[in-house]
C-alpha cells in the first residue's frame, strides 16, 4: 500500500470482490480524508454497498487492502468497532421495542458516548421515545437508525443510502442532521443514488459504476470538468421531416447531442447565444417544439455523460 | 482510546467531558443485561407467543384432564312396587331405587328408564325382570339380590374388602402433566429461539448488531438467559395448575426437578440454535423446526406411553431428547426418583446439548 498521508480516515487499495459471476468491486482505489463528507454516488448495483460493507468490516474482500482510521480489520476490529458509527441499508430494528429501549440497547455496546436521552434529542425523537419502533414513520425510523449509529460518539460515520424511500420533507430533515455532524468534525462516508443529496452534503464525490470509480472530485469540479455549464433538452412534436441531429452539433456552443425516446439533450456553454441559434435551426428544419427546458448541469448530467445511463435506471 | 498506530482525530468542537460519559456504572447498562431485557420485552409484547406458551398448555391439560377423568362408578336405576322391597334395596349405595305403581313400573322398564324391576313373587320369593343382554340389567340384578339377601340375614362366608385405584399419581392427568411440561420445554425453546434468530437475520438486525462492538457470544447468551427466566414462569404456571386443580403430585425434590428442567431447556435451546443457524426465511426455519419436533411429539410419550411402539424402535425413541426429559420428569414427579437414578436420561440430554451447541457454533451465519 502506498505511503498514507497522515490525514486520511479511510484508504482502500486495489479492492476486489466477486459474487459468483458478478464482479461487485473491481480494483477500487479510494481515499477519504479526516473530517470530510465523502459521497459514493452510483446507480443500484454499482458496488457501493459492497464497498462500504467491506470498509465496515462486515464483508471480507477477495483481495485488496482497507485501512480505517489507521487500523486494519484483521488486527484492530474491537477498537475500530468502538470508533465507527454505522447505518446499514434497510436494517429493520425490532418493532416491539420503544425508541428509548432501542437506543439504550445500542448504547450499552459502547464504552463511551452521550447519554441515551442526549442522542434521542439529537435526532429530534424526544416526543417519540416511548413509542414502539413499529409505529414510527419512515423518516423517524431513519433518524432512529442514525441515533443508533451515533451512540458511541463515533469519529467516522458510515451512512448507506440514509434517505432512500423518504418523502422530500423527511429527506431535508435528515440532511440538516447530517450537516450538523459535519460541523462537529466527524468524517462521513455516504452512499446515495440521489445526486442532489451528494451535491448538498458532500465535500468530495466518487462516482462508481460496475464496481469501478469513474470520476472523483468536488461536486463543482466534476460538473465543471466533465460537462458544460448548462443542459438543454427539448421534445419535438410530429415533425414534417426527420430531425437532422448532426446540424445541431454544428451550432457554436452546443456539444454532446443525444437523442433518447424522442427527447433531445445537449450540453451548452453560453446559453444566451446557443439557444437562439438552436431555435433558428429548428425553425429552418421545420420542427415544432412541444417542450424546451434548460437547467444548470448537475451530477446526474455528469453520470449520464460518463455512462450514457441515468443514475436511477436499473 | 487507542494505543496503536491509530490516528488521533482532532475535532473542531471539543468532544470531551460533557459529551462523553463512560457507560453507566449500573449493572442494568451491561450489554448482556440489555440484550436479555430486550429479548424478554420482545417476548411479552407478543400476545400470540404468550398464548401458546402459557394458556395453551393449560387449556390442553384442562381439556384432557376432564375428558379422561375417572368417573365414580355408575349408579343404576331400578324400580320396585312395595315399600318393604324398596327399603331393603336402598341399603345398596350403587342402586337408585324408585317405588312406583305396577303399571308405571312396567312402563319405566319397557322404556329403559330403569334397568330392572323387582316385584314380590309367590311365597315371599322375589322376581327380577330385566333384559339379560343388557350389562346394566345383569349388574342391577346381582346388586339387588345381594342387598335383599343381606337384608334378610345372609352372612357372607368369606370376608372381603375393596381398594379403589383413584389415588393421585396413577391417573391419566398425572401421566399427562409431565408430558405437557416436556412438550412445553421443547416448543418454547425451539420456537422462541429459532424464530427470533431467523427474524433478526431476515431483517438484517443481526448484521446491524455485529457492526457494533457487541461481543457476539452475548447475543447468543441473551437467548439462553431470557429462556431460563421465562422457564420459571412457564413451568410454575403449568405445575401450579396441575397441583391446584388435579392434585398432581411432585414426589421427588423440587431442586432435582429444577435441575432437570434447566438442563432440558438448555438442550432444546441448543437444538433451536442449530436449526436456526442458517435459515434465512421464517418459512424455511418453521419447516425445519416442525420436521424435527413432529416425531418427538408422537413418539416421546407426551400423550400416551412410548412403550406402545414396537421394541425395535425403543432404543431410537429412548435416545430422543424429549423422551429423556419426559421419562425423567415422570420419574421425579410420580415415583419420587432422584437425579442419580436418572443418569441415562441426563446423559442423553447432555450429549444432545453438547453436539447441537458445537454444531450450531460451527454453522451459525451472522448475516
Amino acid at each position: 500500500m502506498p505511503e498514507s498521508p497522515a490525514n486520511s480516515a479511510l484508504r482502500v487499495h486495489n479492492l476486489r470482490k466477486v459474487y459468483k459471476d458478478v464482479v461487485a468491486v473491481d480494483g477500487l482505489q479510494l481515499e477519504v480524508r479526516l473530517g470530510e463528507c465523502f459521497g459514493l454516488l452510483g446507480p443500484n448495483g454499482a458496488g457501493k454497498t459492497t464497498t462500504v460493507e467491506i470498509c465496515e468490516g462486515l464483508i471480507a474482500p477477495d483481495s485488496g487492502e482497507v485501512e480505517v482510521l489507521g487500523m486494519r480489520w484483521s488486527s484492530d476490529a474491537e477498537q475500530l468497532r468502538q470508533r465507527l458509527g454505522i447505518q446499514l441499508q434497510d436494517t429493520q430494528l425490532s418493532e416491539k421495542l420503544t425508541v428509548r429501549e432501542t437506543v439504550r440497547l445500542f448504547r450499552s455496546f459502547y464504552r463511551q458516548g452521550p447519554e441515551t436521552s442526549e442522542v434521542i434529542a439529537l435526532v429530534q425523537l424526544e416526543e417519540k421515545q416511548k413509542s414502539r419502533v413499529g409505529s414510527l414513520s419512515g423518516g423517524q425510523k431513519q433518524r432512529l437508525a442514525l441515533a443508533c449509529a451515533l451512540v458511541g460518539d463515533p469519529d467516522f460515520l458510515f451512512l448507506d443510502e440514509p434517505t432512500t424511500g423518504l418523502d422530500p420533507q423527511a429527506r431535508r430533515q435528515l440532511w440538516d442532521l447530517i450537516e450538523q455532524f459535519k460541523l462537529a468534525g466527524r468524517t462521513i462516508l455516504l452512499t446515495t443514488h440521489y445526486m442532489d443529496e451528494a451535491e448538498r452534503l458532500c465535500d468530495r464525490v466518487a462516482i462508481m459504476d460496475h464496481g469501478k470509480m469513474i470520476a472523483l472530485g468536488t461536486p463543482r469540479e466534476l460538473i465543471a470538468s466533465i460537462v458544460a455549464e448548462h443542459m438543454v433538452e427539448f421534445s419535438a412534436g410530429s415533425a414534417t421531416k426527420a430531425l437532422e441531429v448532426s446540424a445541431l452539433s454544428n451550432i457554436e456552443g452546443i456539444r454532446d447531442v443525444r437523442t433518447e425516446n424522442g427527447n433531445v439533450r445537449m450540453q451548452v456553454t453560453e446559453l444566451h447565444r446557443a439557444v437562439p441559434s438552436l431555435l433558428d435551426e429548428l425553425a429552418r428544419q421545420g420542427v415544432s417544439l412541444t417542450e424546451l427546458r434548460t437547467h444548470s448541469a448537475t451530477l446526474e448530467d455528469v453520470f449520464v455523460t460518463l455512462t450514457g445511463r441515468h443514475l436511477r435506471d436499473e | 482510546m487507542s494505543d496503536t498506530a491509530a490516528i488521533p482525530v482532532p475535532r473542531p468542537k471539543e468532544k470531551e467531558e460533557a459529551a462523553k460519559s463512560p457507560r453507566g456504572s449500573s449493572a442494568s447498562d451491561h450489554p448482556l443485561v440489555q440484550l436479555t431485557v430486550v429479548r424478554f420485552l420482545e417476548f411479552v409484547r407478543e400476545p400470540e407467543a404468550l398464548f401458546w406458551v402459557f394458556v395453551f398448555p393449560i387449556l390442553l391439560a384442562a381439556g384432557l384432564g376432564i375428558a379422561f377423568r375417572n368417573r365414580p362408578a355408575d349408579v343404576l336405576s331400578i324400580a320396585t312396587v312395595t315399600p318393604q322391597l324398596a327399603n331393603s334395596l336402598r341399603q345398596e349405595k350403587l342402586l337408585d331405587v324408585q317405588e312406583l305403581g305396577a303399571s308405571a313400573a312396567e312402563e319405566a322398564l319397557r322404556t329403559g328408564k330403569v334397568a330392572m324391576l323387582a316385584i314380590p313373587g309367590s311365597n315371599g320369593a322375589i322376581v327380577y325382570r330385566y333384559d339379560d343382554t343388557n350389562p346394566e340389567g345383569r349388574a342391577a340384578r346381582m346388586l339387588a339380590d345381594r342387598a335383599i339377601q343381606r337384608a334378610a340375614g345372609r352372612v357372607d362366608p368369606v370376608a372381603s374388602s375393596d381398594i379403589l385405584l383413584r389415588e393421585p399419581g396413577s391417573r391419566y392427568i398425572d401421566f399427562l402433566i409431565p408430558g405437557l411440561l416436556g412438550m412445553n420445554l421443547m416448543g418454547s425453546a425451539i420456537w422462541g429461539i429459532g424464530f427470533t434468530i431467523v427474524d433478526a437475520r431476515r431483517k438484517r438486525l443481526m448484521k446491524r448488531l455485529i457492526a457494533t462492538p457487541m461481543p457476539r457470544h452475548y447475543f447468543l447468551l441473551s437467548f439462553l438467559l431470557s429462556r431460563l427466566l421465562l422457564l420459571v414462569v412457564e413451568i410454575g404456571v403449568l405445575l401450579g395448575f396441575g397441583a391446584l386443580v388435579f392434585h398432581v403430585p411432585v414426589r421427588g425434590s423440587l431442586v432435582d426437578f429444577g435441575v432437570l428442567c434447566t438442563l432440558g431447556s438448555l438442550t432444546f435451546c441448543a437444538l433451536g440454535l442449530l436449526l436456526a443457524s442458517r435459515a434465512k426465511t421464517i418459512e424455511a426455519a418453521s419447516g425445519l423446526m416442525n420436521f424435527v419436533m413432529m416425531p418427538m411429539w408422537i413418539a416421546s410419550g407426551v400423550f400416551f406411553s412410548a412403550q406402545r411402539f414396537p421394541n425395535i424402535l425403543q432404543p431410537v425413541i429412548k435416545a430422543l431428547p424429549l423422551t429423556a426429559v419426559i421419562d425423567a420428569l415422570r420419574a421425579i414427579m410420580l415415583q419420587g426418583a432422584n437425579l442419580a437414578r436418572l443418569a441415562p436420561q441426563l446423559g442423553v440430554l447432555g450429549a444432545w446439548l453438547i453436539v447441537c451447541f458445537v454444531l450450531a457454533m460451527k454453522l451459525f451465519r451472522w448475516r
